[in-house]
């Protein structure tokens, strides 16, 4: 039987200690009504050999990103992954260990958790950061419950520029607190600042500024700061951390809060999950923060040691009363990042940043002058920009995957008046080979 | 004794990895205005091999499966099979995008839509949302949805959630999250819940009731039939908590025991690992009743057998996640329920509580078993005795057995037992592998209080000032100024 390793003998042996007669007296404490009297349902075993052969087979059924290019993003990046990234992941003293509650025999995991909370303050340009959120939608919605909970005020403004799932996951988280989402419209793919301070009054919470948003455009992030704190809100960042490479960091703005999707650092895409949320604050509230967090302290003997701190805001302690009911984090996510932003460090960051801003112009100008394609926005983006097409986008990624590629994300799934609208991305992954081919497929629907 | 600097302080100027792109392109400043930039970029700058031994040193210093035995109650470490990886890795799955239009993913889907069905009938329900990424999301997830239903019938004063004294802490925080308020239903003298109690709490305000079955005593509840009718009668829904899910798999099922919604948690019974916290998932499992409710989209498979999102669903709770759940964790789930078919699954039940009842009467030579009976896939030990008569509590066994290359147990959990030590064993230990865990408890039990006291005397720290931590708070490395 797979992974039991028992024999026959040693589960009679074993029985007979217990002083049970079979298998099936085990199941005694249970009613024998709630016995299930039949095997479940379900295909029969296979071998590993087999399991390889069928999972390969499925798995050929789907139109990787290697067969050609990718040029979707829309809050999945698909950056190079490093070699090494996969390989310290894969070792089990990481892979197969639980939460470090034990410090003394998990001084290795707490390290990495301090310096992921490290390299999240860098990034972010704030103090205080945990050991990691499910994804950068729910660290939102708890940064959004956070401010709520700072604030005593109930109402979160979100403006459409932020990814439209985020924002549907904080309408989800906060219903719990009687607080609300109200959604703020963009005016050219951008928040002005005066459609903000209309909305803008006593009873909000934090106001959410993303960077770069949805649209791939930047948004004026001091002057929106500027405008919600002179309202008496908190301002959180929705950030991508790897434009942060490059632009001002959401602690400069100033943000009170900042969340991030971490993918985009070394982490495949992977249909889109695992996934991993980055989130800081300012010092001052990191009793209200949710999640692990772990803190550098001292052995007995005075050596440096790291350890799990600040759990009485966490549920195994605090039940009912906790910041948050978050328990399982997304902690090998989290040291993928680590490690990935270890390896790039400052002048990698940089340069994978430079080259994916450089790709998506090239591209942007190439798919811009062709015949039929027009750019929907205009103003300074990062490695997104949307376009009108001359035929509807899922017709246009038909097409593009008979090639190989994968084509834009279709902007009217969620903008119905942005018809035949697609956002393209491009990463450093993309080469100026594959936009020509792109720009020529694109061509035949002018 | 070891000692491995930070990342930060291994740091030199113009050092780098090999997997740097250089730029080839426009200057930077070509596409974005001056003032959008920032100045500088603090970030560590450090060579491939450094980088590479760095945290090779660290994994060193960190205990897993891998390494031994690993019997922290409720969380089953069991092994985690290494095809897993293989086969999340595989492109098919690890390089495709969520927004890839569905013809060109119907094996992602068909993964999907596959294991939807699969806990469907491991949970005894009828629909399933694999959208959750952990337990307490699943739970986050049930409860939205026993709210949805009651609000659908213009039920809305249902606000009470009834939660037993011996469940996991993710269950009030849960219930508070969303708004409830918690009504503690105390566990009788055979650790269980009993009918009566219940019927004591039950009432209008009741929107439900939140079970662990087997509980976190590693004890069956046998009244769970009995309690469901009787929150059911007074209008309420009953939430499973699939954290202990091992104990009864392909053995007996919670949609049987009169659970409307459950969640699983596929990095522990279904071993797709733990990774240090996470990912996990946490898929929702329901009855028909609450399907409406479920957050969009699911997998649906058509007439033609070609698989789609299923996204129309007015009254859905709304979205849990950017995209669809931790699906590579999904795809390790499967691959584990193809591997073990029917049979394996019942077998892991079989195992499991053969293994934990074998170590309780081992260690039952030494301390006290809190609920001396036969157990499910757990129990809970007591030092309380050692702690009279030595003053050795729970945390210092669970220290010294660091000392014999094991994990510790859960300690003082659940709360209801003092000096708790909470042990699962889990199925794919082998019987000398148990033996030699007993061997250990019982030598504990008899050595130097002292020493056991001073516990650990092999780790790569001593006991760690947690206090401190929390007084002296540093959550980040700086620079010495």
């Amino acid at each position: 039987m797979a992974y039991v390793p028992h024999t026959t003998e040693d589960q009679e042996a074993m029985l007979q200690r217990i002083g049970l007669n079979s298998l099936e007296d085990l199941f005694a404490p249970i009613p024998e009504n709630l016995r299930l009297p039949k095997l479940l349902d379900v295909p029969a075993a296979m071998s590993e050999a087999e399991v390889v052969r069928h999972l390969a087979a499925i798995g050929r059924e789907n139109a990787d990103a290697g067969r050609g290019a990718c040029f979707c993003g829309a809050g999945i990046y698909r950056h190079f992954t490093p070699s090494v990234v996969p390989a310290i992941l894969q070792r089990g003293e990481f892979l197969t260990a639980y939460t470090p509650y034990q410090p003394e025999r998990s001084q290795g995991f707490l390290q990495t958790i301090y310096e992921f909370q490290t390299l999240t303050c860098q990034l972010l340009g704030l103090d205080a950061a945990n050991a990691s959120m499910y994804d950068g939608a729910t660290a939102l919605a708890e940064a959004a419950v956070m401010a709520a909970s700072i604030t005593g005020r109930r109402r979160i403004l979100i403006p459409e520029t932020v990814h439209p799932a985020w924002t549907e996951v904080c309408r989800t988280y906060v219903q719990g607190h009687g607080a609300s989402v109200d959604v703020v419209p963009h005016a050219s793919g951008r928040i002005a600042v005066e459609t903000l301070q209309s909305r803008l009054a006593p009873d909000v919470a934090a106001v959410v500024i993303p960077q770069p948003n949805f649209f791939g455009l930047l948004e004026d992030a001091k002057a929106l700061a500027a405008a919600a704190k002179a309202a008496g809100a908190l301002v959180l960042a929705a950030a991508n951390p790897m434009a942060l490479a490059l632009l001002a960091p959401p602690g400069e703005w100033p943000a009170d809060i900042a969340v991030a999707e971490g993918q985009a650092l070394g982490l495949p895409m992977s249909f889109g999950g695992p996934l991993v949320g980055m989130f800081a604050c300012r010092r001052e509230f990191v009793r209200q923060m949710p999640g692990r967090i772990v803190g550098a302290t001292t052995d007995q003997d005075g050596r440096r040691a790291y350890t799990l701190t600040l759990q009485t805001r966490e549920q195994h302690i605090r039940r009912e009363k906790a910041s948050s009911n978050i328990c399982s984090n997304e902690a090998l996510a989290a040291l993928g990042v680590t490690v990935y932003l270890s390896l790039l460090g400052k002048t990698g960051l940089r340069n994978v940043a430079t080259a994916s801003v450089q790709r998506a112009h090239e591209a942007f100008d190439a798919i811009t002058a062709l015949p039929g394609y027009a750019p929907v926005f205009s103003g300074p983006f990062f490695h997104e920009f949307a376009v009108r097409c001359p035929a509807p986008v899922a017709e246009i990624n038909a097409r593009l995957a008979g090639e190989g590629i994968i084509g834009p994300y279709s902007l009217s799934t969620v903008f119905p008046d942005l018809e035949n609208a697609a956002l393209f991305c491009c990463t450093e992954t993309v080469s100026r080979d594959d936009i020509r081919r792109l720009a020529d497929l694109l061509r035949t629907f002018a | 004794m070891f000692s491995e600097p930070t990342i930060f302080e291994r740091s030199r100027p113009g050092r780098h990895s090999n997997a740097v792109p250089v730029p080839d392109g426009a200057d930077i400043t070509a596409f974005l205005p001056a003032e959008s930039l920032r100045a500088e970029l603090p970030l560590p700058e450090v060579s491939e091999i450094d980088t590479v031994r760095h945290f090779t040193r660290l994994s060193q210093t960190n205990f897993g499966i891998d390494l031994g035995f690993y019997p922290l109650g409720s969380c089953t470490m069991k092994y985690n099979p290494r095809v897993h990886e293989r086969v999340a890795a595989m492109p098919g799955f690890a390089d495709i995008h969520p927004y890839q239009a569905p013809a060109t993913c119907q094996g992602a889907l068909r993964v999907m839509y596959e294991l939807q069905g699969y806990l469907a009938e491991i949970g005894g329900m009828d629909a399933v949302t694999l959208q959750p990424v952990a337990g307490a999301q699943g739970e986050m997830t049930g409860l939205l949805l026993i709210r949805a239903y009651h609000r659908s019938r213009g039920d809305d004063g249902r606000t009470e959630m009834l939660v037993p004294d011996s469940a996991h802490g993710t269950n009030p925080a849960t219930a508070s999250l969303v708004g409830m308020s918690i009504v503690k239903v105390p566990s009788n003298a055979r650790g269980r819940v009993d009918v009566e109690a219940v019927k004591a709490k039950v009432g209008p305000r009741t929107a439900g009731m939140m079970m662990t079955n087997p509980n976190t005593l590693g004890l069956f509840e046998d009244q769970i039939a009995e309690i469901a009718e009787v929150v059911h009668a007074a209008g309420g829904l009953m939430y499973g908590d699939g954290a202990n899910l091992n104990a009864i798999i392909g053995v007996a099922r919670p949609g049987d025991m009169g659970f409307d919604v459950m969640h699983f948690n596929l990095h522990k019974t279904f071993t797709t690992p733990h990774g240090g916290g996470g990912p996990g998932a946490g898929p929702v499992a329901v009855k028909a009743i609450l399907e409406p409710f479920l957050p969009s989209p699911t997998v649906a498979r058509a007439a033609d057998g070609t698989y789609g999102w299923a996204g129309d669903r007015p009254q859905t709770i709304g979205r849990l996640h950017s995209f669809n759940g931790n699906f590579g964790i999904l795809v390790r789930a499967y691959t584990y329920i193809r591997t073990l078919g029917p049979e394996g699954l019942r077998g892991v039940a079989e195992n499991a509580v053969l293994n934990a009842n074998y170590v309780r009467v081992g260690v039952a030579e030494k301390f006290q078993i809190a609920y001396p009976e036969a157990c499910m896939h757990e129990f809970v030990a007591s030092a309380q005795e050692q702690k009279k008569t030595t003053g050795v509590r729970a945390l210092d066994v669970g220290k010294r057995l660091m000392d014999y290359g094991y994990h510790p147990p859960t300690v003082y959990f659940p709360l209801i037992v003092p000096e708790a030590m909470m042990i699962e064993p889990t199925e794919t230990e082998t019987r000398e592998t148990l033996d030699e865990f007993v061997a250990a408890m019982q030598s504990i039990a008899d050595e130097d209080p002292e020493l056991v006291k001073s516990a650990p005397h092999t780790m790569p720290v001593k006991r760690v000032d947690e206090v401190g931590a929390a007084k002296n708070l540093n959550i980040r490395w700086e620079p010495s100024k």
